[in-house]
């Protein structure tokens, strides 16, 4: 079943992607097949398990407060686009 | 009687109805799920790893001190603790959030259903709390005046808070406001937070909603976001309580939207509207465990906690027979509580002690705008000056000139009684002497205090005591004064 038009503009403009008509169009039919192609898992029975938000058997997983050496500066900005003054430079944001 | 017209304003026609959103972050040595600094000040990005700037690939691994802190927190405020807790991710995006998503907690929070009390003039005020859930903080956004540009700074990023959600309990910025002091005492009771508003490790979000009396439904309510100063909370309450009357008052209509506070300005203005922005399409966090708590290790952090704010405020007034008043100011702050009983352990004289924090401490910390921990004075030292009071070696009057001092120079009260000159004279042959010059050179005073006026006799006082450039004591100078006087009739 494909997305609505205004489904695909409403996620696009949350990941802030600016999509043509022509994409939105397409992706619509995608996210569709996608949508659909997940709903099969509805057909399975799972009425004799337990609803659970994580699939490994795992619980507690932590770690000490201890500190551990940051990574150099250059390093973490290495791939950043714009830089200046020791950050990453971004468009103006407003609000 | 004539006809009284009782004026009621708009404004006491309507109810008003808060909630708060506290933040703390958190006093880890290290962030929510890495090993990096959580220290505030730094150079820009310099506690940074592929962890907190969100790289593809990277595992990240809860910090059990945060989840300690957080339990501590719940149970000081009469929460239950789930013993089942996941996280999970809340979407959306910014600059400030690399990975484009805020780990936190959504159906599952590690505290729920407790409730904090505290006094609000004469009346006990109870404000339930909805829940307390862990978190990452955001990095932070520098914007850069002269190219126009935003700069990003991650080192906030990944620093844990706890959020505490309140129930829609508090009608106005004194509730608030006592309710941000109840929170901020428990936080540093607990030693959890530092508590410092001014670099924002404390902050509230205000939900704010007015109606007529009498009304059973709620107004549509408006959001103002990160408030970091109580001066800030109540002033941004009074502009917004004011704004919603006056716009409904007109036949307007509110808005829900979220409001930023510009304190310099003194005003509150709309930032975006709730309905377009905020679609955060929460799911559980795939890269963190749940967190399953034993009754055990929730029992032990329960029995380990430390005194809270109320029983030393309790304490205070049995056991030092502090007035309830001078109890809570002082146990209002754990580092006040400290100090005074620091200062009560060196001099042995609880009330003193008292009196000092209320009056003269409390003054220089307010004109230095600095915090008991930042004075320059230790409580050793307020111990010391108070004995030297008590043993006679100066007077009040001249403690107070040394405290002064001391608040500038952090100097040990002896030594700047010693350096300057200013134990007190007791000998009575030498205060007799002043005594007598005083009569001398005031024969007028000493006309009209024989005459009858008893008040001669407190300018003749000052005058000796200003003579003996404030060293005399005092009680010698008056019983002096008389026996002279006595002679002359």
């Amino acid at each position: 079943m494909k997305i609505t038009e205004q489904e695909v503009r409403h996620i696009a403009s949350l990941a802030r992607l600016r999509l043509s008509d022509d994409e939105v169009e397409k992706l619509g039919e995608e996210l569709g097949q996608i949508k659909e192609f997940v709903e099969t898992l509805n057909e399975v029975d799972v009425s004799s398990v337990d609803a659970t938000a994580y699939i490994l058997d795992k619980q507690n997983v932590l770690r000490e407060d201890e500190l551990k050496p940051s990574f150099d500066r250059e390093l973490i900005l290495k791939n950043a686009p714009a830089k200046e003054a020791g950050c990453i430079s971004v468009p103006k944001v407003v609000e | 009687m004539k006809g009284c017209v009782k004026f009621m304003s708009k404004y006491d026609e309507y109810e008003v109805i808060m909630g708060l959103e506290v933040h703390a972050e958190l006093s880890t040595k290290t962030k929510i799920y890495c090993g990096c600094s959580t220290e505030f000040g730094a150079d820009p990005n310099t506690h940074c790893c592929p962890i907190c700037t969100g790289m593809p690939g990277v595992l990240p691994v809860l910090n059990k001190k945060v989840v300690e802190y957080a339990v501590k927190m719940g149970l000081a405020t009469n929460c239950e603790i789930a013993k089942f807790s996941k996280q999970d991710r809340k979407n959306y995006f910014y600059p400030d959030l690399p990975k484009a998503y805020q780990t936190s907690q959504y159906d599952l929070p590690l505290c729920e259903h407790g409730y904090v009390e505290f006094m609000v003039g004469d009346t006990l005020k109870r404000v339930g709390i909805t829940r307390i859930h862990i978190e990452e903080d955001a990095g932070k956004l520098i914007h850069d005046p002269y190219t126009g540009d935003t700069l990003v700074d991650f080192n906030r990023c990944g620093v844990p808070l706890i959020e505490i959600v309140s129930e829609p309990d508090i009608h106005s910025a004194d509730e608030a406001i006592g309710y941000m002091q109840t929170l901020k005492s428990i936080l540093e009771y607990l030693e959890i937070c530092d508590c410092k508003m001014q670099e924002g490790s404390l902050r509230c979000d205000v939900n704010l909603s007015v109606r007529k009396k009498g009304e059973t439904k709620f107004g549509t309510r408006t959001e103002t976001k990160n408030l970091n100063s109580f001066k800030a909370i109540a002033r941004s309450i009074e502009f917004e309580i004011k704004r919603q009357i006056d716009e409904l008052e007109a036949g307007g209509e509110i808005y829900q939207e979220t409001r930023r506070w510009d304190d310099d300005k003194g005003i509150g203005y709309a930032m975006r509207s709730k309905e377009d922005a905020h679609d955060y399409r929460y799911f559980p966090e795939p890269d963190l465990a749940p967190i399953v708590l034993s009754d055990e290790y929730v029992n032990n952090l329960k029995v380990n906690l430390p005194e809270m704010p109320v029983a030393r405020k309790t304490r205070y007034i049995n056991e030092f027979n502090l007035p309830e008043y001078d109890a809570e100011q002082i146990t209002n702050s754990k580092y006040m509580a400290d100090f005074f009983e620091k200062a009560t352990a060196v001099c042995n004289n609880p009330k003193l002690v008292s009196n000092w924090i209320m009056s003269d401490i409390s003054r220089i910390l307010n004109e230095q705008e600095i915090t008991i921990t930042e004075a320059k004075f230790t409580a050793e030292q307020l111990g010391e000056l108070i004995s030297l009071i008590e043993k006679n070696v100066i007077s009040s009057a001249i403690a107070k000139k040394v405290f002064e001092d001391m608040a500038v120079s952090g100097k040990n009260p002896k030594v700047i009684v010693e350096e300057k000159g200013l134990v007190q004279v007791t000998d009575e042959g030498a205060i007799r002497e002043i005594v007598q010059k005083v009569l001398e050179l005031n024969p007028q005073s000493v006309e009209d205090y024989l005459a009858g006026k008893e008040k001669a006799m407190g300018f003749l006082v000052g005058q000796t005591m200003k003579e003996s450039r404030g060293k005399a004591n005092p009680g010698i100078v008056n019983k002096l004064l008389k026996e002279e006087l006595e002679k002359l009739k």
